[in-house]
Formats: C-alpha cells, sequence, structure tokens
C-alpha cells in the first residue's frame, strides 16, 4: 500500500426499549412467548385499528436525549415509513423524519492515545419494530410472528466521527452504559436489544471530502462489529488501490465467513414517501414534563466513580469494574445499603461474581442472586458461622438460584461447630494418628501445623473455623 | 302503523309503549329489505339471524327497564367501512371479500350500547372513494327516489336505505362529503360532525385526517339522537376529542332568532344548477323569515379546495391502503411468482379503479422530489381554508350554501370523467379540510322530482347550532 488512508465511521444504533408494552398498543413487550400470542388488531396492522402513543417510550427517548447532551424536539411528529413487506402488518412502519425527538448531542469517548473525543449525535427517533419471519424450509413456507410488532426502538445515528474500530467500540460502551444507567434497555447486542449498522468510507488522509461509504449489517456483537470494521475498510481500499471506486450500498456481514455481501444499492434504493401520520397528534413537550424526566435522570457513571471512591473507599480498579455495569453498582450499593462493609462485598463482585460470570457465560443484567442474601452471606463468613470455603461453595448455589444463604446452611449442616468441646476431641484424635507431623512442628517446622489444620477440618467435614483450629492446635502442642 | 315509514325516535317510543316490539321492528325492516333491495341493492350484507337475535335481547332489556334512550330496539344499517366483529365487512371491495373483523368499531359499540340492532352492512364506492356509489365491487346501489340515477356517495347504500325504508336510520362516514351528498340526493338527512367527536377506531380508513363517522336519518330530530349515541371520547383514537357538550338532542329547539346566517357567493357561482339554486335560497328565506340574520359574502380559496383535498387524501389512502395486501386476509391472486409479484397482483386484481387512481396519485404526491411541491403545499392550503372559516365564522353562526352543483345524475354519467366528478365535491370537502360541521336536509326537489339538499356549516363544536337551525328550517318547510 502507497497511501495512508483515514477510516471515517458513523454509526445507526436501534436500542429496544425496556417499556412492559408495546409502543402503540398495550400489548406486552416480553421476550419468547408462542408466535402471535401477544398481538392486537393495532400490532397486526388489521383494518381500522389506531396508534396510541405510549407516554413511557417518549420519556425514554427524552432520557437518553438529554443524558446525551442533545435538544429536545419541543414539536415533534410521527412519520409513515412506506414499505411493503410482511414482517411489516401495514406495510409501514411508523417512524420520526421530519421533526425527531432528539438531535445536535455528542458523548465523549476515551481514545487509544488516552485523550478523549466527543462523537457527535445526529439525532435521536422514535419508531416501531416489525415482526419476525420464519421461513419452513420443510414445508417451502414463510410464517409470522407480530409479537414483536410494535416494540418500541429509538435509533441513534451518530456524526460520522469516528475513526477506528476502537472508537466505534467505545462509543457503543458508552450509549449502552448512559442507556443501562437510565433503565431504558438492557442494550444487549445478542440478543438483539442492541443493533448497530456501520457507515463506513475511507479517504486519503489529509482529504477534505468524505469518501463513497457503505453501510454494514448484521453485526451482532463488539467482535463482529470490529472484523466487519477491519473487513470493510480493507475491501475498500483495495477496490481503490485498483483504480476501481466504491460503490454505495448495503452490505450484509456474514461473521462466520468473516465477510460481507452487498444486499441492496443506492440504485434499488426505495422511496419511502414519508409523511406525518395523521393518526398520531404531534407532540409537544412542555417544559413540566422536561423537568420532570431531568429530575429522574439517575447518577451516571462519572459521578458514580467519584462517589464510590469518596463514600466506599474501595480500589479504582474495583470501582471501574463495578460501575461498568449497571446491574453490578446497583447490587453493590443496595448491598452496602443493608449493612454489608462495602470492601467485602466489592471483594464478592470482583471474585466470585466474576469468576463465575465468566466460567458461565452470564450477562450482568442476568445475575440472580438479592442482595438481601449477599448481605447474608457476608453476615454469615463476619459472625464465623462458616468458614470462606463454605461461603464460596454457598454462594455458587446462590449464584444459579438465588437462595437464601442461612436457611441453606441451616438445612445442609454447614455451620461451623463452635463447640469448643466437641472441637477439642478431634484435635485429640488428629494429633494422635499423626505423631510424626506432630514431631515435625514441635522441631519448627511451620508447615506441619497447616497439615494438622487439613486434617481436622477434613474430619470436621468443613464445618469449623480455620483460624480457630490453627489456634488451638498452637495450643494443645505448646 | 307502518314500521318501515316511522322515525327511530318515533319507534323507539312506540316499543316502549308496548305497542310494537324490537322484535317486529326489525322483522317488518328485515321483509322491506327483501322486498326492496333487488331493486336498490342497498346492502352488501345483510345480518337476519344477528338482528333478529339481537332484537330478542334488546326488548328483554327494554322490558326489564335497564335499556331506555331513544334508540333502544330501532334497527340500523351501517356503512361497510365499520368494523363489525364477526361480520363481513368489505369496504365494497373485492380485496376484502372475505373479511370478517375480530373487533367492533367504538362508534358501532357505542350504538350497540344504546339498544341499536344491527341489520347489516352496506354498500358504499369502494373504500369510500367516489361520489355515486358506483365503484363498488358488488355492483352499483338506485337511489330509491328514481332507479334510473345514483344515491350519491360515498356512503350511498346508507343514505338510499334509510329512503327505502330498508333501515329506520344509518350510518356512514364522510371524508370530503360522503355524508352529505347521497343525504342530499336521497332525500334524507345527514350530518358530518367536528373532526374527533366521532372515534374512528374500528372505521376502515380512506384519508384518516378527514374522516368522520355520522348519521343519515329521516328527519333531524333522530340525526341529533343518533349523534348524541355516536359521539364518545375514546383513548384509543389519538385524535379523538373530550367533549362535554354532546347532548344534541337538547338543541332540538326552533328558534334561530338572531342567528347569523353567512351565504358564500362563491358556493353559488358558475356550476350550481339553476333548480338547486333556488331551492338554497328559498330555505335561506324561511330561515330568515324565523328570525335569522342572512346575508352574502365572499369565501376566499374554494376553488383551492378540490386539488388540496384531492393531494391530501389521496395521499393519506395511498399509505392507509398498503396493508391490503393479500398477505393476512383478503383475496390473494391465485397464481404468482414470488413475493413481489404476489402483492402486485393480488393489488391489481383487488383493488378497483378509482381506488387505483387515487393509490397512484396519493404515491405521486409523497414520492421524493414531489413532496414539497404537492402534499406539502396542499397541506398549506388547507391551513389558509381553515384560516377563511376562522374569519367567517367571526362574523356568521352558520354558513349556508346546497349540497352539491346537481342533483342525483343517472347511472353512467359520472364514471367516464373523473375530474368532472370530483369537482362535484365542491362545496363540501372543504368543509372536512378544515375540520368543520355540517349537515344536509332537503329543501325541496327539482323538476324531475329529485331530492335537493341544503347544506349548513357550523364552526368547530357547533353543531347544536347546526342542528338547532336544521330543525327550525324543518319545521317551517313541512
Amino acid at each position: 500500500m502507497s497511501r495512508e488512508y483515514e477510516t471515517v465511521i458513523g454509526l445507526e444504533v436501534h436500542v429496544e426499549l425496556a417499556t412492559k408494552t408495546k409502543i402503540f398498543c398495550g400489548c406486552s413487550t416480553a421476550f419468547g412467548a408462542a408466535p402471535n400470542t401477544q398481538t392486537c388488531p393495532v400490532c397486526t396492522g388489521m383494518p381500522g385499528s389506531l396508534p396510541v402513543l405510549n407516554r413511557q417510550v417518549l420519556e425514554y427517548a427524552i432520557a437518553v436525549g438529554l443524558a446525551t447532551n442533545c435538544d429536545i424536539t419541543r414539536y415533534a411528529k410521527f412519520d409513515r415509513k412506506n414499505y411493503f413487506y410482511p414482517d411489516n402488518p401495514q406495510n409501514y412502519q411508523i417512524s420520526q423524519l421530519y421533526l425527531p425527538i432528539c438531535r445536535n448531542g455528542g458523548v465523549e469517548i476515551e481514545t487509544a492515545d488516552g485523550g478523549t473525543k466527543t462523537v457527535g449525535i445526529h439525532e435521536i427517533h422514535m419508531e416501531e419494530d416489525a415482526g419476525k419471519l420464519i421461513h419452513d424450509e420443510w414445508e417451502d413456507c414463510s410464517l409470522v410472528d407480530y409479537n414483536r410488532s410494535g416494540v418500541p426502538l429509538i435509533e441513534i445515528v451518530s456524526e460520522p466521527d469516528m475513526r477506528s474500530a476502537e472508537e466505534v467500540i467505545a462509543y457503543l460502551e458508552k450509549l449502552r452504559l448512559v442507556i443501562q444507567y437510565l433503565g431504558a434497555s438492557d442494550c444487549k447486542l445478542q440478543e438483539g436489544s442492541m443493533r448497530a449498522d456501520v457507515n463506513l468510507s475511507v479517504r486519503e488522509t489529509g482529504a477534505k471530502e468524505f469518501g463513497t461509504r457503505t453501510e454494514m449489517k448484521n453485526l451482532n456483537s463488539f467482535k463482529a462489529i470490529t472484523r466487519a470494521i477491519e473487513g470493510e475498510r480493507e475491501r475498500q481500499i483495495d477496490l481503490l488501490e485498483a483504480g476501481e471506486s466504491v460503490v454505495q450500498e448495503t452490505r450484509r456481514w456474514d461473521d462466520g465467513k468473516g465477510e460481507s455481501y452487498a444486499m441492496r444499492s443506492k440504485e434499488d434504493a426505495q422511496d419511502y414517501r414519508y409523511f406525518p401520520d395523521p393518526d398520531l397528534p404531534p407532540i409537544r413537550v412542555s417544559e413540566e414534563m422536561l423537568a420532570q424526566i431531568r429530575a429522574k435522570q439517575p447518577e451516571f457513571r462519572g459521578e458514580k466513580r467519584k462517589r464510590y471512591k469518596e463514600e466506599f473507599g474501595i480500589p479504582d480498579y474495583d470501582i471501574e469494574i463495578i460501575t461498568g455495569e449497571k446491574p453490578l453498582a446497583d447490587l453493590f450499593e443496595a448491598t452496602v445499603a443493608l449493612g454489608s462493609q462495602p470492601k467485602k462485598v466489592s471483594n464478592w463482585l470482583m471474585g466470585e461474581t466474576l469468576r463465575l460470570m465468566k466460567e458461565r457465560e452470564t450477562d450482568a443484567s442476568d445475575l440472580r442472586f438479592s442482595p438481601e442474601n449477599l448481605a447474608k452471606l457476608i453476615a454469615l463468613t463476619d459472625q464465623k458461622a462458616i468458614n470462606s470455603s463454605v461461603a464460596k461453595e454457598v454462594f455458587e448455589v446462590m449464584f444459579e438460584e438465588n437462595i437464601d444463604p442461612e436457611a441453606y446452611v441451616e438445612e445442609k449442616g454447614l455451620k461451623t461447630v463452635n463447640d469448643e468441646g466437641a472441637l477439642k476431641k478431634v484435635i485429640e484424635e488428629v494429633i494422635a494418628a499423626n505423631p510424626q507431623s506432630v514431631e515435625d512442628y514441635r522441631n519448627g517446622k511451620e508447615k506441619a501445623i497447616g497439615f494438622l489444620v487439613g486434617q481436622t477440618m477434613k474430619a470436621m467435614k468443613g464445618k469449623a473455623d480455620p483460624g480457630a483450629v490453627n489456634q488451638m492446635l498452637r495450643e494443645m502442642l505448646s | 302503523m307502518n314500521i318501515t315509514d316511522m322515525t327511530a325516535v318515533q319507534l323507539s317510543a312506540a316499543i316502549k309503549e308496548g305497542k310494537t316490539t324490537a322484535v317486529e321492528a326489525v322483522e317488518a325492516v328485515l321483509a322491506r329489505i327483501e322486498e326492496e333491495d333487488k331493486k336498490y341493492n342497498c346492502y352488501v350484507t345483510v345480518d337476519r339471524e344477528g338482528a333478529v337475535a339481537q332484537a330478542k335481547k334488546v326488548q328483554a332489556q327494554i322490558e326489564a327497564g335497564t335499556l331506555q334512550g331513544p334508540l333502544a330496539g330501532v334497527p340500523v344499517a351501517l356503512k361497510d367501512n365499520l368494523c363489525t366483529e364477526g361480520l363481513l365487512t368489505t369496504c365494497s371491495s373485492k380485496i376484502l371479500y372475505n373479511f370478517v373483523p375480530t373487533y367492533t368499531a367504538e362508534a358501532v359499540k357505542n350504538l350497540t350500547r344504546a339498544g341499536a340492532v344491527i341489520l347489516g352492512k352496506t354498500n358504499m364506492d369502494e373504500f369510500a372513494m367516489g361520489s355515486t356509489t358506483e365503484t363498488s365491487a358488488y355492483g352499483p346501489t338506485r337511489n330509491p327516489r328514481n332507479p334510473e340515477h345514483v344515491p350519491g356517495g360515498s356512503s350511498g347504500g346508507s343514505a338510499a336505505a334509510v329512503a327505502a325504508g330498508e333501515c329506520i336510520y344509518a350510518i356512514g362516514s364522510d371524508t370530503g362529503g360522503s355524508i352529505r351528498q347521497p343525504a342530499s340526493y336521497c332525500g334524507v338527512v345527514g350530518m358530518k360532525p367536528t373532526y374527533g367527536t366521532v372515534s374512528r377506531y374500528g372505521l376502515i380508513a380512506y384519508g384518516s385526517s378527514l374522516d368522520q363517522i355520522g348519521p343519515l336519518t329521516k328527519d333531524v330530530t333522530d340525526c341529533a339522537a343518533v349523534l348524541e349515541a355516536l359521539s364518545s371520547h375514546d383513548e384509543r383514537d389519538s385524535t379523538s376529542i373530550a367533549r362535554d357538550d354532546t347532548d344534541f338532542t337538547s338543541a332540538l329547539t326552533e328558534d334561530v332568532e338572531g342567528l347569523r346566517i353567512g351565504i358564500p357567493n362563491d358556493y353559488l357561482g358558475e356550476g350550481l344548477d339553476a333548480e338547486v339554486k333556488e331551492a338554497v335560497l328559498r330555505a335561506a328565506e324561511v330561515l330568515e323569515k324565523k328570525g335569522a340574520l342572512v346575508e352574502r359574502f365572499d369565501l376566499s380559496l374554494v376553488d383551492y379546495a378540490i386539488p388540496a383535498y384531492y393531494t391530501i387524501a389521496a395521499a393519506e389512502a395511498s399509505s392507509n391502503l398498503e396493508r391490503f395486501d393479500g398477505i393476512k386476509y383478503g383475496y390473494r391472486a391465485k397464481e404468482y411468482a414470488g413475493l413481489h409479484n404476489m402483492y402486485k397482483k393480488s393489488r391489481s386484481e383487488g383493488f378497483g379503479e378509482e381506488v387505483k387512481r387515487r393509490i397512484m396519485l396519493g404515491s405521486f404526491v409523497l414520492s421524493s422530489g414531489y413532496y414539497d411541491a404537492y402534499y406539502l403545499k396542499a397541506l398549506k392550503v388547507k391551513a389558509l381554508i381553515k384560516k377563511a372559516f376562522d374569519e367567517a365564522f367571526a362574523k356568521y353562526d352558520i354558513i349556508l350554501g346546497p349540497v352539491a352543483p346537481t342533483t342525483a345524475p343517472k347511472l353512467g354519467e359520472s364514471l367516464t370523467d373523473p375530474i368532472q366528478m370530483y369537482l362535484g365535491d365542491i362545496y363540501t370537502i372543504a368543509v372536512n379540510l378544515a375540520g368543520l360541521p355540517g349537515i344536509s336536509i332537503p329543501c325541496g326537489q327539482d323538476g324531475k322530482g329529485l331530492p335537493i339538499g341544503l347544506q349548513m356549516i357550523g364552526d368547530c363544536f357547533q353543531e347544536k347550532k347546526l342542528i338547532r337551525a336544521a330543525y327550525t328550517y324543518e319545521q317551517g318547510a313541512v
């Protein structure tokens, strides 16, 4: 490669909002129900049905807009985007084109050189999701499930401000955190509650004009996004180096094959014949409404980091990890609020929780154990009612099933035996059975005491406090 | 006592007094349908069993004293664009030849709550597009006053059924005059209320921002009673308005003393049939004699109403009718090659000429590059027309004029020249563009014995003034 190229990237991010009901009707948005069981005349586009805006959707969209420094449109409208496809029961999607709810925002991201930059947000608009087509190859037919039809989405359209895959990931992470903190969505790429389309072009470094861009779809993980960006950058540079030109088109990424293929070119682009939806009156955002939403904005990550440092005194590294996932931060704060010592809570989250999450491939938002149970577990160890290895064992069950550790320990008989007489008796037996180790200890071999503690714990079936055993052994051997 | 000649208010009184029953009433009307409908073709569907069963239920409620009101036990005919659960609803289109809704329109529910007995569904211009009821896929309806002539449209089946005694009253919808014009042609009373007064939920949309449901009745008293029953604030229709002044029967008083009536010179100009003009001016004199203050004035922009209307209505229709695609219900072409071809063939075969013409017109005015020049401009004209009416209503309580330039044309005369047909809407469509209420009442007949209609237009929410003036005229004209 003789010339230097710069990559220019803009993103269109779709986020499924965490409302209980759909955007224009009262149907449930719950995931995983039997096909077409969460539908009504509105979300199946039956003749004569009419949409009514779910106010929560508007509030979430405004909250995301405020958190990303957007101007909130005080007189916004919904428009119809007309296109025929069977997953779209009305053959138009209700979206926003002319007067989207948020515009002119931006978020700050950290760059590879340790600095920061702002990625501009062109607009955020509200729209409805489509149903899902299922192709039955056995029967050679297609079926459609309208459960997802009408699930609320916001689309966040960035400016072409990103220059690398790292910046794209940083931007997406930033959005994900902000939206999670707002409770507006769980933002899971794998499950499709956050979807990103990448608009990418290349130009010679220093050039003023943008190159011709392509749009990449079907990116289901940060890894896929990174790979797709690198692949597309190379593909475009190869074309230019070969004296050819980039065609403006939509491409689909095949992560299995590690390559993309063209879906449709600009020439095939449909005319969506957008126009204001006459069934939905314009949205007027009042000063009171804005003030109410502003007042409800949560503490975001930056503020949390600061507060954790001041209030809880836990290490910076712990703060980074815990505030990096809203569910972890919530768990942490709730457990501390129940009286547990912050560092101990942090240790459980940083240690066993992260280990099990990694091992079981669990998302932070899918953590099952409650702060109450974590607090109880910490209390049990504080009281030395169980020792640390028993605690880990109990925690693992809690991680799976959110059991009550007190009841569980009681039921399984895992409590440390605090009966000194009983313990003394067992130690006497261990001493008698291991004369060699006893002699070694007495000859100054410190290690031998560890072996004796282990033997005692074994005889106690783990239900003893190793510290207490250690101390008692030393006393009895002295 | 001839039941089929009675008004709704008379009939319900007779039922309450025990002179007849709801069952006798429905059977009398069904017998009339059996006898006459071959001649006029007012109905697409007659629900004999359902009507008799409902009549029995209603009669029991009347006897138990749980159902009162002026519509209890009275048989009604519904335009075939109102969704009725379990009862075929075709919009007089082949594309909905087998469509049985899963829910009932809110306005129809309101009638049922008032004790209405639904006879069936009346013929109309396909998807309410037309002024003669000749664009129906199920054959034209004929005017009971002279079967050589059309009944008007699009609610022609409803107007003709009232005129022929094939129902006691009927429900229609009015997008550009579709209640008032057929009422005028058939010699009955028809009213389009203020936009937002009657819920559109369950009305299969033509032009969503213009459509309103309203009554077609034998006299003004019934008109007030039916409109009172139809009106409600419906949370499922975002354009529905909460009103506390829908006790329309309270306006049935003979009193126009000091009422300011303006007659637009623009409504008496070129194209207006001399006999129609004379009848309308005579009607104005009747009101003047009763104490109204009548004067002529210039209402500007009348000439722009037709192009603005056909642009907006066609644009909305082109999108509203996209859902009729052969996928979920309705007509699907027998043979097709792939999805796109299935859409194309199903829609080409399923829609009639006039509907296709308006879909094409609407798609054109919304297409990229033309949106500003046509659709946006039409919206601006709409706003100016509203302003012109606002200025007129600063001076007048009521605007009076003809409903249509001529009496009912002969069958087959209108369809050959669509532009001429569109021009026939000149006096009615501005009312829809401005969202105003308008009433059509009989004011004589021409030399051929065809009825002439008088139109009165009120400011938004001023239905009571219209009812009062219409009632006063009706009393004086007899």
